[in-house]
């Protein structure tokens, strides 16, 4: 199969790579996917006091538009407040790294790692 | 070296130039270009003439006579004929017919379809180390049982079945044993006779020969019987109508004589390459190997590097033709069947790479392929977060994922 050159740099220099500190009351991780399916997303966010996403780091098991699709989800979501973040839907992702329809799910994974993400934080800040 | 480095001589081998020479003889006008079915010129008298020194080359390889040997397209059709013809033509007998789950689709596929015409099929699974073992054949023979059809080496992961003791067992039972040596036939020793295998496919591709032709040895001492898939003009002693492509018959036929005597050598130098290989990658923590580690064929490696999903592997392997038991290297999105009926767990299968080598491998192919494993593992582990898992102590089997 051949992957576009998006897919390919997201891959060969993926952004954001790396773990933030679970316990950190600021940030907020989602896990999602499962090793019997062969992709694993783990997405994690830093918000600031005032609502924005500071940081975002993952680590991802799976193929390359797996790899790509959450690599690029660092990316848009730093800088973006958790309500704008929350908008990044599937269909942008697999618009900007052109997948093929057979990986379309690979997005879909990575908006539920946001949405995991936020829920999170959320869950965390309510029970500060 | 040339890149990208050929590493999938279990999907199929080049043609060796030798049986491509032998071949291009056999197609101009200037050539052998008879159709072997002509009985009354010299044209058709050599070309058939050519067939049977390629069906005595064939034989030969197997311990087999060559009036046993069938022509057919290749061994997915080879398995089509002898399960679904000795199937067609014994079931007055009785329906049930023994198989192992890990056979390759053209016999499972096969066996699907016979059970949609009525008949019973036992799907035996193998051990932990891919072998199915002639205990298993045994339970589950019945007194209706008429087909036992077990592969002598599995496709992907390249392990040897005892077809000995299986052919013993079907013999002493008078059921028909057919053997799938489409992996094995021209790279281990397959004596048809001292085996007591009853019907035995093989296919031209595996063995350096080209694409499109394949055999089917019927025993004649017992004689088994087949009922004929294709009919027409009564080719092959009925069991395979259509004009018999001399040019590919001719490569067959050179390329089972040459695998005969370059066996011995060719068998030293893959197991020398297999281990080089093996030798370079085995330091890498959680890297498996899938199948029996004894009972395989030499050209074989099917190797699991955990926590490392198996498609991204191999877009970081660009420069190696390799193959992977991962899901998303297939259209169903499902691990390795063969991998799953070992009792892999999903993470490893979906972490599987075979890995194939042959007349063609160099060391040198080895080492740069251990260095390009060696640095994608190292980047793909420091991406998985179910590595950081595994480091932090967390059984992954424990964890409940939502799965999607």
């Amino acid at each position: 199969m051949a992957y576009s050159e998006k897919v390919i740099d997201h891959y060969e220099n993926p952004r954001n790579v790396g773990k933030l500190d679970d316990t950190d009351q600021n940030v907020g991780t989602g896990m999602v996917g499962a090793p019997a399916c062969g992709d694993v997303m783990r997405l994690q966010i830093q918000v600031g006091d005032d609502g924005i996403i500071q940081d975002a780091k993952f680590k991802t098991y799976g193929c390359g538009s797996a790899i790509a699709s959450s690599s690029l989800v660092t990316e848009w979501m730093k800088g973006k407040s958790i309500d704008d973040a929350a908008k990044i839907k599937n269909s942008d992702i697999s618009e900007e790294l052109a997948l093929p329809p057979v990986k379309i799910h690979c997005s879909v994974l990575a908006e539920d790692a946001i949405a995991a993400a936020i829920a999170d934080y959320k869950t965390k800040q309510e029970t500060k | 070296m040339k890149l990208p480095i050929y590493f999938d001589y279990s999907a199929t081998t080049p043609v060796d130039e030798r049986v491509a020479k032998k071949m291009i003889e056999c197609l101009t006008f200037d050539g052998n270009f008879g159709n072997p079915a002509s009985r009354s010129h010299f044209f058709g008298w050599q070309a058939e003439e050519s067939v049977e020194n390629a069906r005595r080359d064939v034989a030969d390889l197997i311990g087999a006579d060559p009036r046993e040997i069938v022509w057919t397209s290749g061994a997915t059709e080879s398995n089509n004929l002898a399960i679904k013809g000795a199937a067609h033509f014994y079931h007055k007998k009785g329906k049930h017919i023994i198989t192992s789950s890990i056979e390759h689709k053209s016999v499972l596929d096969t066996c699907r379809q016979l059970e949609r015409e009525g008949f019973e099929v036992t799907y035996l699974a193998p051990n932990t180390d891919g072998i199915t073992s002639v205990e298993s054949v045994m339970e589950a023979t019945r007194e209706d049982t008429i087909i036992v059809s077990i592969m002598h080496v599995n496709n992907e992961i390249g392990t040897i079945n005892d077809v000995s003791a299986i052919g013993e067992f079907c013999r002493s039972k008078k059921i028909v044993f057919h053997v799938d040596a489409a992996q094995s036939a021209g790279k281990i020793d397959i004596d048809i006779k001292a085996m007591k295998i009853d019907v035995l496919s093989m296919s031209a591709h595996k063995m350096y020969g080209p694409k499109g032709i394949g055999a089917l040895f019927v025993n004649r001492k017992p004689r088994i019987r087949l009922e004929a898939l294709i009919h027409g003009g009564g080719h092959e002693r009925g069991m395979r109508s259509g004009t018999l492509a001399t040019h590919q018959i001719v490569g067959m036929g050179e390329a089972a004589k040459i695998a005969k005597a370059e066996m011995p050598a060719e068998q030293i130098k893959l197991k020398a390459l297999s281990d080089r290989l093996w030798n370079g990658v085995a330091h890498i923590e959680q890297t498996f190997i899938n199948g029996s580690k004894e009972q395989r064929v030499p050209g074989n490696l099917n190797v699991s590097f955990n926590f490392v999903e198996g498609e991204s592997l191999l877009m970081s392997l660009k420069d190696l033709a390799v193959s992977s038991g991962s899901a998303c290297t297939s259209a169903s999105l499902e691990p390795s069947y063969v991998l799953r009926a070992l009792g892999l767990s999903d993470e490893l299968a979906h972490s599987s790479i075979r890995f194939g080598f042959g007349r063609y491998t160099t060391e040198e192919d080895i080492d740069y392929a251990v260095k390009q494993i060696d640095a994608a593992i190292t980047k793909l582990r420091a991406l998985s977060p179910l590595w950081d898992m595994f480091k932090d102590g967390v059984d992954l089997s424990k964890v409940k994922w939502a799965a999607h």
